[in-house]
This record gives C-alpha cells, structure tokens and sequence, in this order.
C-alpha cells in the first residue's frame, strides 16, 4: 500500500524543466512501487504519518476533514496536496464551522498548522476550536437522541423500503478509527491541545503594515505575503523535503479564511471588471503548485456569492481540486419549504479531482442537506436517485418529498414522520 | 489510448496524420481523459512530444498513462518526451528567480505578458535534430490546457498568438501536430475563453467536445463526446462531418457507445 513517498527525500531538483535524470519527487502523487533505481535506502520500510491513510482506490494520501460525513463524501478524505475550497454561505455562518473541523482535526491529529486570516486573529481563531469528543461522552448523547424515536425504527417502512435497506450513514464514532475524529461545538478545545500543537498564523493587518513596495507586484500585495509566508514555512520546516537540515513527516494544514474578500486587499467581490482579476487566480496556481510539492493540505473559504464576475468563479473551481458549496436557508424562500425544515441549508460537491486516475470517487446522491444541532454538524442525505436495476418493478411506488422524514431510522438521527403521498 | 476512440476517429498509431491542429474542448465536465488518450496514443506512435503540463502534476500523467500502457518517466529518458511542468516551474519562477528567462516568466509580470518565451521552449523541445540519433516520426505539441494560461495571466489574444506561431512552425514547417485542451465556460460569461475558444475553433482540424450530459448526474453514462472533422481555409463545398457519442470513463479504458446505447440502460 502506498503512503508517501517522502521520508526524507532531500534531492529536488531546482533546475531545468527538462530533468532527463530520475529525481525523487517529493509529492504525495507518487505511488510507492518497487524502487528500481535505488533510493533513500533509509525509506525501506513503510512510513505512516499520524492522522492519515492511504486512499483504497489509488493508495493517494488522505487526511481528514474533520467531518466524517464529509469524508465519506469526498471519497474517504482530503487528499495531501490538494485545495479543498468553500464556497460560503450567504451570511458566512456555517462555513467557519468546516473551517474550524478542519484546524481541530489537525491539532487532534498533531499535523502542523497554518491558519491565515485577514479578519481575525489566527489565535483567537484558534481559542475557539471546537473540543474533541471521547467515545464514551459520545454515545451518551447519541443515545438522549434515539430514544424518543425507538419505537419508530422498529417499524417497517412500507413505501420507502429502499431506505431500510441502506446501510446505516456513519454518525458515531468508531472507537477503533484514528482517522477522523468527532467535536462538540459548544464547548472550547481545551488549551493545553492548543498549545502543544506547532501553529503559525498570519494576520494580513499585522504583516501588511510594513514598508510599501515600489515594485509593481502581479499579485495584491496581501496575496503576495501570504504566499512567501506559506513558501517559508514549507521550506524551513521541511514540509518540501528540500531543507536538509529539517526532515519533516508530518502534515501542515493551511486555512486561509475569507479569501477573495476586500479585507484582502482584492476588489474581486466589489466591482465586476476589476483591475486586480488575475491576482486571485494567479494566487490559487502558485498556492496549488507549493502544495503539490510538499506534504500539506489547505482549506479556503471563499465568498464566492459575493464576486460579481462569474467567469471568476468558474476559473477559481477550475484552478482548486474539491469544491464545495453550502447554500443556507437562512433569509430564502428554501425557510419556509416543508420539505426542508428540518435542515438549515444544502451541501453541494461540487468538483471532487481525478487524482493518478481516470475515474474517481463520486458518491450517487447529490441531494445533501446539512442541520447544524446543539452540538454537531451532521450531513444527510435528502432523496435517492431513482433505482435503474432490473430487480424493481415498474409498479413500486416513487418516494416523494416527504420521504426525507422516512430516513430518520436510516441515519439514526432525524425525527421520524410518516405521512407519504400515496399514488 | 482508448482503442474505441481510435475507431470512431479511424486513426490508430501507424497511420497518424501529420500538420494537424486537434481541439479538445470540454463543457461542464472533465476532459482531461482525452488529454491522456493523445498522450499515449502519440507515445505509441513512435512521435516526439512535447506535453505542456499546466494543471497536475507529472507523477499523475505517469501513473495514469501506465494504466493505458506508456511510461512517461521512459518516454523522457530516453528523449522522446520533453514535459513542462506548470505547477512545479511557477514555483520556481515566483521564489527563486535567475538570470535565464523562464518559459512561464509572464507570471511573475504585473500586465498581461505575452507568451514568446513559452514559444521559444516548445520551439527549442521540438526542433528536429538531424544526424546521429533515432529518429522520430513527427513533433507533436500536447497542452494542458490553455484556458490556464488565461488565469495565469495572459490575454486571449497573446495565447492564440501563441498558437499561432506553434501551428506556423511545428505543423507547417515541421509537419507535425498540436493537441490542445481548452475549457467551455457555458454561461459563465467568460468572454476571454470565448474568444480563445471560437478563434481556436477556425482554425482546427478536428474538434472533440466533451459535454456533460443535458439532464445532469448519471452513473451510467459520464458525458457525451461530439466530434467534428472540419477543413479550415478551405472553401465548405459541403458540410463538416460531425458524430455524436456517449462515453463512460472506467478504470482503464473509455467506452463508447451510441447516444441511448448505454448497457445500462439497455
């Protein structure tokens, strides 16, 4: 099975394009097979980093979202090197949330941390981290849920059989699995993670004030920091493999946070033919590119509802591997729609890459909605798609709106209701 | 290469036509799976290639192409293959510039660049050497792709220019081939992709379109593959063939099928 392939790999070369000789990437991309032209003879074992596995199909590195519902839907997680981008909701009230899973998972997990922000202080974002959740305190309030609804998962479902069948969506935790872990958002990671943890942050108002730059930059300046920023962590902590001082095995986890907003220093959101339009795409390549070559993994939210040049939007998620969207409800017609009320808002995938492959993972159903309760952030499903096998009969009876309150036995979570419209 | 696609295009590796511009176009979906199809289907052709990799890595081009039965990382010892890769080289160009100029320079420019030097390397990756070492059957150029190059910074115009000399001088002059890879933004109103797209779109040979399928998601059938066989600068006496497939992405290989065909649903 393959892991990295970067224990220590310290020769990158730098040089021309044309590398006629075999050098050893240190990418993730690399797929471990027999090592024909002997290298690092140290790296004949098998290396795992904490906090990550391969992934089944193409033995890519994955790290955890933070979310288990989310990695079960992005194909088993993040891959290493990779972008995955958020396009927030209207009033930027759940994307932090998936922000802040993100940063927990990899102070829980002992990655490296990178948190950059041009609004907050990377250290009060970090303050306010959700607490990691034991297996124990867990089942406790999984179960304060379910017993109210017991006595409706014993009954049968007669029309939506098809949901009965599935298996059930994985909302607890596995006590076995150091991959993916759950929190409690009420309460506050407990400061001593916090401060055993290796983090760096950039704070735009902090960094920008500085000397002012004669030399016309292509990118805003805000941009152009916070990339050598990134670059020099990556290469003083040796995420790249090419300090040969520092030989790094761990992950960094970068979040950048309300990226593309005017805080940044790019009108992108404020005006539709802007000067700057090339900043941000330009910013997401390179960001791309030192990703690619080192062992780290970013977040981006981006307020994509707010640029006003679609052509933007549709070069951001082709410049970013996993896209993500998340439509609220809030102040929408969607609020007051039955068929939606019990979720706040919509989950949409919206690209997840071909990585080393020419197929990839993509889960079926493409109705998700998400429901933020006292203490979780769950994401279900709202419909099957319809079933194409030849075992279903042509007279089987269609699930309607109202079967989204038939999967409450399904995922062990929702209230389950059973009025269906009946042909 | 896809021995499906060969027969739809009545190509195969032997018989590869020579000064041609193939455009591969791609809308609301992914077209990359053609991009590796002409990666492996020139490779096999025993043609020199020079392959623009702007938007993965080469690890993945490599790992994919083996499914398909090429090595790249043997095609670029041995010469066959001169790969540039974007991702890696922007890094370079943006931390650590040097005094020689960089096919990917215009990066580090504040206006819009123009693309000479990339030229200049495609030039320099292909130029037919005469005497001494095996020689290959013609220069291909293999981009991946183009509507990259827009957000890196270049202006439509300066990237059909740059088409422009790279047709002048590998099919022209050096009979050889250009593949490249461009996005439809559909109604996102992109109008430098447009411009890019329809200026391309004249002057290619042969167009292969790949769209997503009109009624959204399905398992089944991944997109729809539309190719179109044109003759530019020449008089239309009578119209462009045109076919119409439906395609679905596996593993190793792509089938293809016609529009309704699909063994799923049959």
């Amino acid at each position: 099975m393959a892991a990295a392939g970067t224990c220590g790999t310290g020769t990158r070369s730098t040089g021309s394009v044309v590398a006629a000789a075999s050098t050893n990437n240190v990418t993730s991309f690399q797929r471990r097979g027999p090592r024909a032209s002997g290298a690092d003879s140290g790296c004949s074992r098998l290396v795992s980093i904490a906090g990550t596995r391969p992934s089944v199909r193409n033995g890519q590195l994955l790290v955890s979202t933070g979310l288990p519902a989310l990695d079960q839907l992005l194909g088993g997680g993040l891959a290493v090197g990779t972008v995955l981008l958020i396009e927030e909701d209207k009033y930027n009230i759940y994307s932090p949330l998936l922000f802040k899973y993100f940063l927990a998972e990899g102070i829980v997990s002992g990655h490296a941390l990178l948190v950059a922000s041009a609004k907050e202080d990377p250290a009060d974002i970090l303050q306010k981290l959700p607490a990691p959740l034991i297996d124990d305190s867990y089942k406790k309030e999984c179960d304060e849920d379910v017993c109210s609804h017991k006595t409706e998962s014993d009954i049968k479902m007669k029309i939506a059989w098809r949901y009965q069948l599935l298996p059930k969506m994985e909302a607890g935790p596995v006590s076995s699995s150091r991959f993916g872990h759950y929190y409690d958002i009420s309460k506050r990671i407990p400061q001593e993670l916090i401060e055993t943890s290796k983090w760096h942050g950039f704070f735009l108002p902090e960094k920008i004030s500085s000397t002012f730059n004669a030399e016309p930059c292509s990118l805003t300046s805000g941009y152009m920091k916070l990339l050598q920023f990134i670059q020099n962590i990556i290469y003083e902590e040796g995420f790249d493999g090419s300090n040969p001082q520092k030989k790094q095995k761990n992950i960094l986890r970068i979040g950048i946070q309300n990226l593309g907003s005017p805080l940044w220093g790019d009108d992108i959101c404020c005006t539709e033919n802007c000067d700057t339009s090339h900043s941000l795409t330009k910013f997401l390549y390179i960001l791309r590119g030192l990703l690619r070559s080192s062992l780290s993994a970013c977040i981006i939210t981006m307020p994509t509802h707010l640029i006003q040049n679609k052509a933007v939007i549709a070069r951001v998620t082709n410049l970013s591997d996993t896209v993500v969207g998340l439509e609220s409800f809030i102040g929408s017609e969607k609020e007051t729609n039955p068929l939606y009320k019990d979720y706040h808002g919509l989950i949409h995938i919206r690209q997840i890459p071909r990585l080393n492959n020419l197929i990839y993972d993509i889960s079926d159903v493409k109705d998700l909605a998400f429901k933020l309760k006292k203490k979780l952030f769950t994401i279900e499903r709202l419909h099957l798609p319809p079933d194409l096998s030849d075992t279903v009969s042509r007279s089987s009876k269609q699930d309607l709106a109202e079967s989204a309150k038939l999967l409450g036995p399904g995922c062990g979570m929702t209230a389950g209701g059973k009025t269906h419209l009946d042909f | 290469m896809y021995p499906e696609l060969n027969n739809l295009l009545n190509t195969s590796p032997e018989g590869a036509e020579q000064g041609k511009l193939t455009l591969l176009c791609d809308a609301k979906t992914d077209g990359s799976f053609l991009v590796h199809h002409f990666l492996s289907f020139y490779l096999k052709a025993n043609c020199k290639v020079c392959f623009v990799a702007l938007v993965q890595s080469f690890s993945h081009y490599n790992i994919v192409g083996q499914k398909l039965g090429v090595s790249l990382t043997a095609a670029r010892e041995r010469g066959q293959l001169v790969v540039l890769e974007g991702l890696r080289s922007a890094v370079d160009v943006f931390f650590r510039p040097r005094e020689q100029l960089h096919p990917l320079q215009f990066l580090r420019e504040a206006s819009a660049g123009d693309l000479q030097l990339l030229y200049a390397f495609v030039r320099d990756a292909l130029e037919p050497v005469d005497g001494g070492e095996a020689s290959w059957r013609c220069p291909v150029l293999l981009v991946d792709d183009l509507s990259v190059l827009l957000s890196m910074g270049a202006g439509p115009v300066a990237v059909l220019d740059f088409v422009h000399y790279c047709r002048a001088t590998v099919c022209r002059e050096w009979k050889g081939n250009i593949v490249a890879l461009v996005h439809d933004s559909g109604d996102a109103e992109d109008e430098e992709s447009d411009v890019l797209l329809n200026g391309l779109s004249h002057q290619s040979h042969l167009i292969l379109r790949a769209e997503g399928l009109a009624t959204g998601f399905c398992k089944d059938v991944h997109g729809q593959l539309r190719i179109l066989w044109r003759r530019p600068l020449q008089p239309t006496a009578h119209r462009d063939r045109s076919l119409t497939y439906q395609y679905k992405i596996q593993d190793k290989s792509v089938s293809f099928f016609a529009k309704g065909m699909s063994p799923a649903v049959l």
